[in-house]
């Protein structure tokens, strides 16, 4: 399984695509970092309040975090979807597979390289991202490490489901489906948060349900939690407005939904090796 | 008093019996029964769709038999610790496209459990061996299908393996490769390996292998050593004058047929080819020409096939196409 985790890294590198992935999330930072400061300079000539200003930029932040998730959950597809289907369409399975090496060694082991690299790109951005924002704005999300960690979770969540269905389906075909699996559930997450706020049960249901066939949007709500000051929690996290609105969350995702997600990818693993095990190569 | 059991390596290196692989409505094979021993070059033959594949994916344990039952170097199909000891060079042979070649064989060696010292030199020893020495650190994306069908060739060869099973290894060479690979395949069998060669080239298995199977609609039709096959040798004489009220008298040298102007006498010793010709003389007969020989392997293949195929139009009664 190290075996083939290694490789799978080293794929990564040797065909430029971590690379790429790093300096676009160099670039992005860069961006956003700018960004942020031109306009903490404006705010603050035009004598916008401290309280204000962190507000903002919390928001600014979770818009940020947003784009590298929505990135890290297209990364997740792109690289999970071809993962097994590839290598069998392109024939290098069955070199490595006639090896004595288990089917379920080889599939673990292409999800742990992925996911070492998905973790990876979280961290590096995530972190970098937060720490640019506050060396230019002086905010500091009340968790570093938390939004992080969701944010990883969200992309590592997606990365299951797509070696699963590498197992089975063409890259193009897995990739697709669960790009889309991915966007109905986040919406599932928006119509959840809008019947909250309109106080209808069955959207509430819906996005319950949803959380619990794909997980991808607890994660989300654990990223905004632990970016959000806990002042504006506080302040409206008790209205409609806050209760409706997809970049607010007044808690963290439970700890049974954080089990849940767990065990569903645990799950999802277990479900995709029996599938590649009873697979004719 | 308990039977001792037999070592592994008094047993055959593949040895299956009625081994049935079906897909969908498809017998891909349909009651396969054959034994390959140790130290043999063992040529595999069949026409397209006779289940050459099959058979070797189910010996590498890349598929599973629907029915039947097997070994390979004396542990059941499919078994994960034998892989060990078998080097594979698939029909559609690709290899990480972004490593260099030394490193796929590093991933192998590293697959096949070679000691972490043992792995560079045992990956420089199998590329020199099928002459990409001077390519080592090239990545295998830049190399031709030629190129990239020697590294598979290498991969199946390295850690010297007991059993080599080789899918069609010359499909992408050019004749002088063909010859290398030819060399190569002997050189695996004098140091003891069983080599297992699935290859539509049929002079190639004629040159290279002691034994040989001819499989079509997923069964053996034909099994033995080369000569066995092949049959006995024949002589075929253009001839004139010759009534053939007397092909009696030439009954000693073998079975006679004349056919027009062409007498062909089957089975028989090509040493007594000038006695023959002599008695034809004496009879008064004109001999125009003279062809001794065995039939080649293309023919009696051809003549393997055909006899295993229904006439045109009837569906086979054991195989759903």
């Amino acid at each position: 399984m190290i075996t083939i985790a290694a490789l799978t890294i080293g794929e990564a590198a040797r065909r430029r695509v971590l690379w790429v992935l790093v300096a676009l999330a160099a670039i992005a930072v860069a961006i956003t970092t700018w960004g942020v400061a031109s306009l903490v300079d404006l705010a603050r000539s035009e004598g916008v309040g401290e309280l204000q200003l962190r507000i903002g930029i919390s928001q600014i932040l979770i818009f940020i975090a947003f784009m590298f998730g929505f990135v890290l959950v297209m990364t997740a597809a792109f690289f999970g979807s071809p993962a097994i289907a590839g290598d069998i369409e392109s024939g290098v399975a069955q070199a490595l597979l006639a090896r004595p090496l288990r089917r379920s060694s080889y599939l673990l082991g292409r999800w742990l390289g992925l996911a070492i690299v998905m973790v990876g790109y979280a961290v590096l951005s995530g972190l970098g991202a937060i720490y640019a924002v506050a060396a230019v704005s002086g905010y500091t999300p009340p968790s570093t490490l938390l939004p992080v960690a969701y944010l990883a979770g969200q992309a590592i969540v997606l990365l299951s489901l797509t070696v699963l269905l590498s197992t089975r389906l063409p890259p193009i075909a897995g990739g697709a489906i669960a790009v889309v699996a991915y966007g109905l559930a986040w919406m599932a997450g928006v119509l959840g948060k809008v019947g909250l706020a309109i106080g209808t049960s069955g959207l509430v249901g819906l996005a319950d349900a949803s959380r619990l066939l794909l997980p991808t949007d607890a994660m989300w709500q654990g990223v905004v939690f632990g970016l959000e000051p806990a002042f504006v929690i506080g302040a409206i996290g008790d209205t409609p407005a806050g209760r409706g609105n997809p970049f607010f969350a007044d808690t963290p995702p439970s700890p049974e939904i954080v089990a849940w997600t767990v065990a569903w990818v645990v799950v999802v693993l277990v479900l995709a090796i029996s599938q590649l095990r009873r697979r004719e190569l | 008093m308990l039977a001792m059991p037999r070592l592994s390596l008094d047993l055959p290196a593949i040895d299956v019996t009625d081994l049935r692989k079906r897909y969908g409505r498809i017998d891909a094979l349909a009651g396969l029964t054959m034994t390959v021993g140790r130290g043999e070059v063992f040529g595999f033959l069949g026409p397209n769709g006779a289940g050459k594949t099959t058979t070797v994916k189910l010996l590498l344990g890349l598929a599973r038999p629907t029915a039947g039952s097997g070994s390979v170097l004396g542990a059941p199909l499919g078994d994960l610790g034998t892989r060990r000891k078998i080097g594979y060079l698939p029909e559609l042979f690709r290899y990480q496209p972004w490593l260099p070649a030394r490193e796929v064989l590093i991933l192998h060696g590293q697959l096949i459990g070679l000691p972490r010292s043992r792995r560079r030199p045992a990956a420089e020893e199998a590329l020199a061996l099928v002459g990409l020495a001077d390519r080592a650190g090239d990545t295998v994306g830049k190399f031709s299908k030629g190129m990239q069908q020697r590294l598979g060739l290498a991969v199946a060869l390295l850690g010297e393996p007991a059993l080599v099973v080789l899918d069609e290894p010359t499909s992408a060479l050019d004749p002088i490769g063909r010859v290398e690979v030819r060399g190569i395949i002997r050189h695996a069998a004098d140091r003891g390996a069983t080599v297992f060669l699935n290859s539509h080239l049929l002079s190639e298995v004629e040159q290279v292998c002691d034994r040989i199977a001819v499989i079509d609609h997923g069964r053996v039709v034909a099994i033995g050593e080369l000569d066995d096959v092949l049959g006995a040798s024949e002589t075929e004489v253009r001839v004139s004058g010759l009534d053939p009220a007397d092909l009696a008298a030439i009954e000693r040298f073998g079975s006679p047929s004349l056919d027009g102007d062409r007498l062909l006498v089957r089975p028989m010793d090509p040493g007594r080819v000038p006695d023959l010709v002599a008695a034809l003389v004496q009879m008064g007969a004109r001999i125009h020409e003279v062809r001794s020989g065995r039939t080649s392997l293309e023919q009696r293949f051809i003549e393997l096939v055909a006899q295993d195929r229904p006439p045109a139009g009837t569906p086979s009664a054991s195989v759903l196409r």
